[in-house]
């Protein structure tokens, strides 16, 4: 059975009303860790850089730490919120037992993570925007970008959701998945100046490098071609493929 | 009659040789099992017997092994949504929402079934009249009492006015005086039309709110029917009980004419009679313990689901 919207909707509707109860709480920090990161690293460690990759280092910072945020926000949604309504909550075994499909499920759920990489990813770049580092019009092509950044996060993580069978992995998921691709994604330094080419042949695995690279297009304003059609490629290639998974994952999890 | 017409309209739940495996083990072997419409039906059965695994086939979130079900006259592998959305499932466990109110969980529910916001708002409140739950309506469901948060798992099952309500274990847990309140509710929706099909290890829940029980173990269907004719059936219409040991029970019951069904769990001996006083009379009069403790009860549907299983429910725990 193929996914319905409306019911795909209907699961979107029940975590949006368990935000709406919070969502004033949950979105402070979503301001706050931005100021932290662009005062902290951008301008305090930036204080010691003449520049990078041709611009001042806060401004070489900002797009990337965007992505970052959208892809945490998804991440956390697809990784314990899920589990927990997996195994703990047990909401879709209820979901379930109405005209809902697993399917719809997990078209629900993926919705979900996108919308709060959005409004993750979205709070950070309004942050952004208001300390003068994202040139409008043109930077707000980074929008599109954050939401592939949530597409692309919230298919990886859910792919390996509903394949683990204790909570206790999520850490590695963590630190030893999100964590280094955060520092080794060129946020923080210019990949290719950096790498031998072979490396850097290497580095196009790396899931954030490719929203990263779109969002620094976007907020400069000059991209390649080749290379922003390799990294929409990538992007859309590897989520469809990790949701055909997590599509198998999710139905032998819940029917039998 | 009135039970004629009802064998004669068509039933709700069909099963015709169903038969369920998991890897090697066996869950449900083969199992023919009819619900007509507007009854309440009970399985019975140890947990692990395949009640569970049965309910999930009905309403097709698992797959039969081999068999067939129809539920509405529909079958189940080809009109999973449709026959879903006729139908309502309370589960073991309430999953419920716990930071969201009652109200605010029934709402959610009623989206899953893609109702519009006025007949959410109707049926929310109907249903809040119903399960009494007003005195609660905006407490956060984790602040609820266990009586409270089962009601509301019922509530949530009913919210599409399904024709046909599916209960697993539906009391387990619970108090007393919420038991006797959940199975005035389940009346009065059977009573409003709907089928009800519940599982319980509880046989005088089965005997109080069932018109008809399925007793299942190792996922066969071993005994069908109305509970006092299953009594009837099966085993003498009085029972008796005391504590003896093996030998005591030989020399106590020497020399009896009448025919006696026995059940021994540990200490604890049960027998079945036609008439009890005259089987007391003959225990007493060879016991050399003035003491002895005799009770002297009706037959009741434990019995026979002992007496068939050879198993204690609570030894099943």
């Amino acid at each position: 059975m193929s996914v319905s919207p409306r019911h795909a909707l209907a699961v979107w509707c029940r975590n949006a009303s368990m935000y709406s109860r919070t969502w004033k709480w949950n979105l402070l920090p979503n301001f706050f860790e931005p100021v932290f990161y662009l005062t902290a690293v951008g301008i305090g460690v930036g204080a010691y850089i003449q520049e990078m990759g041709g611009m001042p280092y806060v401004a070489f910072l900002a797009p990337g730490l965007v992505c970052v945020s959208a892809m945490n926000g998804a991440s956390f949604e697809v990784t314990y919120n899920v589990y927990v309504r997996l195994t703990f909550e047990k909401s879709y075994d209820a979901m379930l037992t109405t005209p809902i499909e697993p399917d719809d499920v997990l078209a629900g759920e993926i919705l979900w993570a996108l919308t709060r990489a959005s409004i993750y990813g979205g709070s950070f770049f309004l942050i952004v925007v208001a300390f003068g580092l994202a040139p409008l019009p043109h930077s707000l092509l980074a929008i599109p970008v954050l939401m592939l950044t949530g597409l692309l996060f919230a298919s990886i993580g859910m792919a390996f959701s509903v394949n683990v069978y204790t909570i206790d992995y999520f850490s590695f998921y963590f630190t030893l998945f999100l964590t280094p691709l955060f520092l080794f994604s060129d946020v923080f330094f210019p990949l290719d100046e950096r790498l031998t080419p072979i490396w850097q042949w290497v580095a196009e695995c790396l899931p954030l490098l490719h929203p990263v690279r779109l969002a620094r297009a976007a907020f400069s304003g000059n991209a390649s071609l080749p290379l922003v059609t390799w990294d929409l490629t990538y992007i859309v290639g590897l989520s469809t493929l990790l949701l055909a998974i997590a599509r198998r994952g999710i139905r032998r999890r819940l029917t039998s | 009659m009135h039970l004629a017409n009802d064998q004669l309209a068509e039933p709700v739940i069909a099963i015709r040789g169903l038969y369920k495996r998991f890897g090697d083990r066996v869950a449900v072997d083969g199992i023919d099992l009819t619900v007509p419409k507007g009854i309440c039906y009970g399985l019975l059965g140890p947990n692990g017997a395949g009640k569970t695994t049965t309910l999930r086939m009905i309403y097709g979130v698992t797959f039969p092994t081999s068999g067939r079900i129809e539920v509405f006259g529909l079958d189940i592998a080809q009109h999973r949504r449709s026959i879903r959305n006729r139908l309502g499932v309370t589960l073991q466990d309430n999953s419920l929402i716990e930071p969201l109110t009652p109200e605010e969980n029934l709402r959610v529910f009623a989206r899953y079934h893609l109702m519009d916001e006025a007949d959410i708002n109707q049926r929310v409140d109907e249903l809040i009249e119903f399960l009494e739950l007003s005195s609660h309506r905006d407490v956060p469901v984790r602040d609820l009492s266990g009586g409270f948060q089962r009601r509301l798992a019922i509530a949530l099952s009913l919210v599409n006015r399904p024709e046909l309500i599916v209960l697993d274990e539906p009391t387990t847990g619970l108090d007393p005086a919420v038991r006797l309140a959940l199975w005035s509710r389940v009346r009065a929706l059977r009573n409003e039309g709907a089928t009800v099909l519940l599982t319980t290890h509880y046989m005088d829940e089965a005997e109080r709110l069932c018109d008809r029980v399925g007793i299942i173990t190792d996922g066969k269907l071993i005994a069908e029917g109305a509970p006092r004719t299953l009594i009837a059936e099966t085993l003498a219409q009085d029972t008796i009980e005391l504590d003896c040991s093996p030998q005591e029970e030989a020399r106590l019951l020497d020399g009896l004419s009448m025919r006696v069904h026995r059940l021994r769990a540990g200490e604890r001996l049960m027998l079945h009679v036609d008439h009890s006083v005259a089987l007391i009379d003959h225990i007493r009069s060879r016991s050399t313990d003035d003491e002895l403790h005799i009770i002297a009860r009706p037959t009741t549907l434990e019995d026979v689901f002992l007496a068939l299983t050879g198993t204690s429910l609570e030894l099943g725990e």
